[in-house]
Order: C-alpha cells, then sequence, then structure tokens
C-alpha cells in the first residue's frame, strides 16, 4: 500500500505541473485524473488502515486512521472542486474563462489564447493546492507538517486573487498576511517541540510524531504547554477560530467557487487535524486537563462569534464563511470532550463538514452564474429557475443547519451526546444553543431567498430602458450585462434552466455523501473512525 | 558567585541585542527603502551569529543554514522588495495607526513582556546563553506591532519576514542541531512567500496606485 501514498504524494504535483504548461482543454483532462485518482487512491486505504492501523513509506510519509480521515475530507474537495470547475470555467453560451466580479459573471480573458492561460493556471493551482493537503496529512514529521500548509497558503493566496479584482486583491493580501503570521508562531511552536523532544531523544532527532509520541510522556512541561498554545494559535489563525479569524470572511467570499470550496470544506480540516497531532502531544505530556480546556476556550468564543455574525449576512458566500467558523467551532469544542463518541464525532463531522460545505459553495456559485449577485436580497426564485441546483442547495443548507437525514445531524449529535456523558453539560448545553442560533440564521435567509417567487420585473429593466448589449454577447443575454453574463429573457428576468451539468454533478455527489454518512456509515469506515478516535485519547 | 560570561556568550548577547535593535529601527524607519536596508541588516546579523556559533561548538550544519540564510535574507529577499520600490517609484511609507512615540513605547512594553516570558524557559545544552531566547520572543513580538500598525504592504511584509529572523533566532538557541534540510525548507518557504508577497504588493499598487493599506477597506462584516 505504500505505493498508494506514493502515487498521491505525486498525482496533484504533476499534473499541476503539467496543466501550467498545458492548453485549457488538456488542463482540465489532467485535473480530473489527477483529482478522483487521489480520492479513489485516498478511498482504496480505507480497509487496509482500519484493519492494520497504519500505511508507511520509509520515514516520510505515514497514513493512519486519524491521517486518513482528513485525507478522505481533503481529497473528496478537490476531486468535487476539479468536477464543478469543469463547468465553472466552461464556456458559457460564448468563448471565454468565468471569474466573479462583485457577484457578476464576467468573462476575465475575452481573448482565447488569455482565456486559455486563465484556465491553465487556474488548474494548476488548484491540483498543487489539493496535492500539498494530502501531502500534510500524510507526513509523518512536524516541519513537513508545517512547510506543506505553508504550501497551501502560497498556493491558495494566489488563487484567491486569480480574478484580479480589486476585492480580490485585498482579500488575498488580508489572508497571505495573517495566515503567514499565524503559521510563524506555528513555527516557533514546532521548534519548542524539538526543543521539548530533545529532553528525551538528545540533540539530533527527527520530529516524527511517531518518535515524539513515544517519548512524549516524559517531556517539559512548560516547553509543551507553551508549544500547545502557540500551535492553536498558529494553525488557528489559518483553521478560522476567533480571534485571529478575521481573514476567512474575505477570503473565502472572493476567492472563485472552488478555491472558496477547497479554503473552507479541506483547508480547515486540515489546520485542524495539525493542531490535533499538537493536541496528541500535549496531551501525553500535561494529561488531558489543560489540551481540552484550550480548545473548549477558542471553540466557544469561534462559534459565539459565528453564530451571531450569521444572522446579519446577506452575501451568500460570506455566509457560508462564517458558518465554516461555527463548525470549526464545533470541532474544537468536540475534540475537548473526553468521552469516545464525542470524538467519533468529531471525525464524522470533519468528513460531513467537507462534504456540506463544498456542495453548498457549489450551490451558491451556480446561482451567481445565474443571477450575477452574490446578495441574497436580490436573488429570489432560485429553486424554480434552477430546477436541479437551486433544491439541492437548499439541501445543502439544511445538512449544514444539521438536520436529518445527513451526516452533519448525525456528527453533532454525537459530539453533545458525548459532552453530556463525559461532565461537559455546561459545554454541550451551550453548543446546542449557539447551533439553533446559527441554525436560524443561515437557514432563514438563505431558504427565504431561495423559495420566494420571483417578483415581476421592474419597468427599468424592460427592453428599451436599457442600454443595448454590449458586441459579443450570446443572444438572450440582458442588455448591458458584461460579455459572459447568462441569457435572460427579454423582460429582463433569468431563463430557467441550468447553467452546466458538471455543477450539477458535483452537488449531486456531495448530496449523496452526506446522505451516506448520515443514514448509514459503510463498516470499513465506522471501523476507520473508531481507531482515529481512540488514537486521540491518552492510553492508559 | 555566578562564573563570568565568555567571550562567546557576550558577543551572543550582543548580537541578539543588535537583532531586536535592527527591529525597533524598522518600526520607526520612515523610508520603505531604510526599512529593507535594516532588515538586510539583521538577516546579516543573525547569519554572523550562526557562523560564530558553529565556529565557537563545531556545528557543521550551522554553516550550511549560514550559507543559505546569506543568500535568501541577506542578498535575495531585499533585493526582490527593492527592485519592486524602484519600479514603482515609491520610498516613503505609508502612515502609521498610532505615533512614532507612542509605537515605539508599545514596542518596548511588548519587548519587556516577550524577554521576560519567554526567558524563564529552561533551555537544556543550548550554545548560545539563554537570554537570546527571550530577546527572540521580544523579536517575535515586535515584528507583530510592526505588522499592525504601519499602514502600508511593504512594511507590513517586511514585519513578517523579519520575524521569521526572531523564530531563526529562537531556532539557534533552543535547536541548533536542528536537521540542516528542515531549516533549509523553512528557508525555501520563506523565498516563495517573499515572491508571492512581491506579486500581490504590486497587484495591490497597480489596482490602488499606493502601497498604503488604508484604502483596502471594501470588505467588512
Amino acid at each position: 500500500m505504500g505505493a498508494v501514498l506514493v502515487a498521491i504524494a505525486l498525482g496533484g504535483l504533476v499534473a499541476g505541473a503539467a496543466c501550467w504548461w498545458s492548453g485549457a482543454r488538456l488542463a482540465k483532462v489532467l485535473s480530473a485524473v489527477a483529482s478522483v485518482g487521489t480520492f479513489a487512491l485516498a478511498l482504496s486505504l480505507v480497509p487496509a488502515v482500519a484493519a492494520h492501523g497504519k500505511v508507511t513509506v520509509g520515514g516520510l510519509f505515514r497514513v493512519d486512521p486519524l491521517a486518513l480521515v482528513f485525507l478522505l475530507a481533503a481529497s473528496f474537495v478537490y476531486a468535487a472542486s476539479t468536477i464543478f470547475s469543469l463547468g465553472y470555467l466552461g464556456p458559457v453560451k460564448g468563448a471565454g474563462a468565468v471569474a466573479e466580479e462583485e457577484g457578476a459573471s464576467v468573462h476575465v480573458a475575452p481573448g482565447a489564447a488569455a482565456s486559455r492561460r486563465y484556465s491553465s493556471r487556474f488548474f494548476a493551482g488548484l491540483n498543487l493546492f489539493g496535492w500539498a493537503m494530502a501531502v500534510a496529512v500524510m507526513a509523518d514529521n512536524l516541519a513537513l507538517l508545517w512547510v506543506a500548509i505553508e504550501v497551501t497558503t502560497i498556493v491558495s493566496a494566489l488563487l484567491v486573487a486569480i480574478d484580479g479584482t480589486d476585492e480580490a486583491a485585498e482579500a488575498s493580501w488580508k489572508y497571505v498576511l495573517l495566515a503567514s503570521l499565524g503559521l510563524g508562531i506555528a513555527l516557533f511552536a514546532t521548534i519548542l517541540v524539538y526543543d521539548a523532544g530533545s529532553a528525551v531523544f538528545g540533540p539530533v532527532y527527527s520530529l516524527s510524531y511517531t518518535k515524539l509520541l513515544t517519548g512524549a510522556a516524559h517531556f517539559p512541561a512548560t516547553v509543551v504547554r507553551l508549544s500547545y498554545v502557540l500551535a492553536v494559535l498558529g494553525f488557528g489563525t489559518k483553521m478560522g477560530l476567533f480571534p485571529v479569524h478575521t481573514w476567512l470572511p474575505d477570503a473565502h467570499s472572493e476567492a472563485p467557487t472552488p478555491v472558496s470550496a477547497m479554503l473552507s470544506g479541506a483547508l480547515l480540516a486540515v489546520c485542524f487535524y495539525a493542531i490535533l497531532r499538537y493536541f496528541q502531544i500535549a496531551e501525553r505530556t500535561l494529561g488531558p486537563g489543560f489540551p481540552r480546556k484550550v480548545l473548549l476556550g477558542f471553540g466557544v468564543a469561534s462559534l459565539l462569534l459565528a453564530a451571531f455574525s450569521l444572522l446579519a449576512q446577506r452575501d451568500v458566500k460570506r455566509m457560508f464563511a462564517y458558518s465554516s467558523v461555527e463548525h470549526m467551532g464545533v470541532l474544537a469544542i468536540g475534540a475537548s470532550f473526553a468521552a469516545p463518541i464525542a470524538l467519533v464525532g468529531v471525525l464524522l463531522h470533519v468528513l460531513s463538514h467537507a462534504a456540506a460545505k463544498a456542495t453548498a459553495f457549489f450551490g451558491a456559485g451556480s446561482v451567481l452564474r445565474k443571477y450575477a449577485t452574490k446578495d441574497l436580497a436580490r436573488v429570489k426564485g432560485a429553486v424554480g429557475l434552477l430546477p436541479l441546483s437551486g433544491p439541492m442547495l437548499v439541501l445543502a443548507v439544511l445538512a449544514l443547519s444539521a438536520l436529518p437525514p445527513f451526516g452533519i445531524f448525525r456528527s453533532e449529535l454525537l459530539i453533545v451526546a458525548g459532552g453530556l456523558s463525559s461532565g461537559g453539560d455546561v459545554a454541550g448545553a451551550v453548543l446546542i444553543v449557539l447551533v439553533t442560533v446559527a441554525f436560524l440564521g443561515i437557514t432563514w435567509i438563505s431558504v427565504h431567498a431561495m423559495l420566494t417567487p420571483s417578483p415581476a420585473p421592474e419597468p427599468a429593466h424592460l427592453p428599451g430602458a436599457l442600454p443595448r448589449a454590449l458586441p459579443g454577447t450570446p443572444p438572450g443575454t440582458l442588455p448591458g450585462a458584461p460579455p459572459g453574463a447568462l441569457p435572460h429573457t427579454p423582460a429582463g428576468a433569468p431563463v430557467r434552466g441550468e447553467t452546466s451539468r458538471w455543477i450539477v454533478l458535483s452537488m449531486a455527489v456531495g448530496l449523496v455523501a452526506l446522505v451516506i454518512l448520515g443514514v448509514h456509515v459503510p463498516g470499513d469506515l465506522s471501523q476507520l473512525l473508531t481507531r482515529a478516535a481512540a488514537e486521540l485519547r491518552v492510553p492508559r | 558567585m555566578p562564573a563570568a560570561p565568555t567571550p562567546f556568550a557576550g558577543v551572543a548577547d550582543v548580537a541578539a541585542v543588535l537583532v531586536l535593535l535592527t527591529e525597533l529601527a524598522m518600526l520607526r524607519a520612515p523610508l520603505l527603502r531604510s526599512q529593507v536596508r535594516l532588515y538586510a541588516l539583521q538577516s546579516l546579523v543573525v547569519t554572523a551569529l550562526a557562523v560564530v556559533t558553529a565556529s565557537t561548538h563545531h556545528l557543521g550544519d550551522l554553516y550550511v543554514l549560514a550559507a543559505i540564510s546569506f543568500v535568501l535574507k541577506v542578498v535575495l529577499v531585499p533585493a526582490i522588495v527593492l527592485r519592486l520600490l524602484g519600479e514603482i517609484d515609491a520610498d516613503l511609507a505609508g502612515s502609521h495607526s498610532l505615533g512614532v512615540a507612542s509605537m515605539v513605547l508599545l514596542a518596548i512594553a511588548v519587548s519587556v513582556f516577550g524577554f521576560f516570558t519567554l526567558g524563564s524557559l529552561p533551555v537544556r545544552g543550548s550554545p548560545l546563553p539563554a537570554g537570546a531566547l527571550g530577546i527572540a520572543g521580544a523579536v517575535v513580538l515586535v515584528a507583530f506591532v510592526l505588522v499592525a500598525l504601519r499602514t502600508d504592504v511593504v512594511s507590513q511584509a517586511v514585519g513578517f519576514f523579519s520575524l521569521e529572523n526572531g523564530i531563526s533566532l529562537a531556532s539557534m538557541v533552543v535547536a541548533p542541531k536542528l536537521p540542516v534540510i528542515i531549516e533549509a525548507a523553512f528557508l525555501f518557504d520563506l523565498l516563495v512567500a517573499v515572491v508571492v508577497f512581491a506579486v500581490l504588493m504590486r497587484v495591490h499598487h497597480a489596482r490602488a496606485q499606493t502601497l498604503s493599506t488604508s484604502v483596502i477597506d471594501r470588505l467588512k462584516g
């Protein structure tokens, strides 16, 4: 099975490099093969890891149950985002690549050559982003983990800025600056762990956490305590924990939709994974009390902020970004509960949130292409106009709100049950109240927008009251709309119909995964989750 | 009676203090070019400290690290940023959120906090005096102040780069034998980050016609 790890470690890298030099069509094919292949390879590891505990390659890569859960989440979102991108960057009744500018769908590259260049760069970045996340979770070394996560920052910051709008440039700058500072703190934490380990292993050793975990019980407590707090703060900056979350709503809302899905559904989870590795070390050195309290504090603060911020959002992608802060808070609180059932819930939540958030962002992307706006107050009757992706977006929102039969309902139920059974009554109650507030915010705003019938067109939108359509726009395009905007009726209302079958497919895949995780988790995956949860508890 | 410090300990302490002083000077430097040159000087001090430590304690790996550090942080990174400044013909730093005096006082306060917080940590078998760890903590915190209070993209980027110098100093104190391959990976990562910062600085200037971050206020809520 070691060959599988090598294939995963090379797939995205090779595809990313090849996309940079290839044309748009070949870049799409390469990306689809690399991303779906990475997910299939990760899936193929489940029976072996669930049964035998780990797969290793030399001292470089090691996939144990905990790592595999996160690898599955990251590779699933990578594959789904690539499928979505096939439609998202495809021609819309005309030629050129589509990007979002203040919510409007516009051709960023009206020329065929520029369009090809945009596609090549986009897919190169997407593959490198997926590859770096896979390497981060497979690395059996805290330093390599840090380097891989820093690579995700570099690649994703460029992807956030790729559309070249003022908002995208602003979001990208905030993101790269804050995330890099956070990772600077995390680097300090890595060096402190090395210092702690030198008390047991001597001055020269590798930062393999297989090794670190064997000696962690004898590490100096003060150094580990400081290192753990710095790691939570540092990697927490990229995970979106309060108060270092401020870049997140901007970057997630201004990035191209597939990148938003990757940032939200996969990257946040990968950073949580990094925190869990430090958590394992701290738990062995300090006992469970201190590490769990730190996570509980950050988790409750993040959930509190996100729940009330969700009530005030009107921008659909910004709303999903705050929903990510909410779910990262839920993960941190869940990990602070000692009960094994809560830890199983946390890991199931990682998988469910990845599928739900990617699907929700894909739905938001579909709405954007149809309505040319991210403002939910201006989106009416989407369920009628988008006959497949509209209802699927509503279902994704309900899934994010933890309604049955989706995976998040099950995972949050397990987390709350675990909290209540392990003495975390107050934290459990706080979690229930804040998740309910978040549910009200996200569900009311988005479902109201999706289900409200489209109003009659305003007089100002009637033909003749508007400037003529720009040259080169397809037949039926709203007069005055930018090149690449979708067809509208003569009265100015969008035409009923899906914008791309790839978008529908990517959303359908996400919803199927959510139902499977909510109704019946397959046997091997269930065993994997149980073993991964056991890794997060101090062995007695 | 405590033993007198060795010449090496004295040199190391002076070098660590110089790193902190250059950080403070970067905080108040009015010209962006001066700030970048101060960063190059700070990197040179860190590199020199690595060479001195390597030679006095026979740590061969530190020579390699010092060489990589010199090429990247003393030569390449400042050259990239200075070239960018030359291309966009901008030199005066943007305004800062606080007055210079208040900013420096705040930096001194966080330096004291960092020094005593990290300086009290137990450090085993380090070739450098333990006080250098406290100074490294102070450098990191002043770098944060620099990023938070200077409102132009070059100063903020330089703040991030100098933060890495503080961490390099801390690394020399607590983990001088950290495998060189890992240190090299960290530094290579810094170089890539510098390139990305440079790209985004150029994009920002092209769109806003200024290096000031005061115009970065579209995204709220």
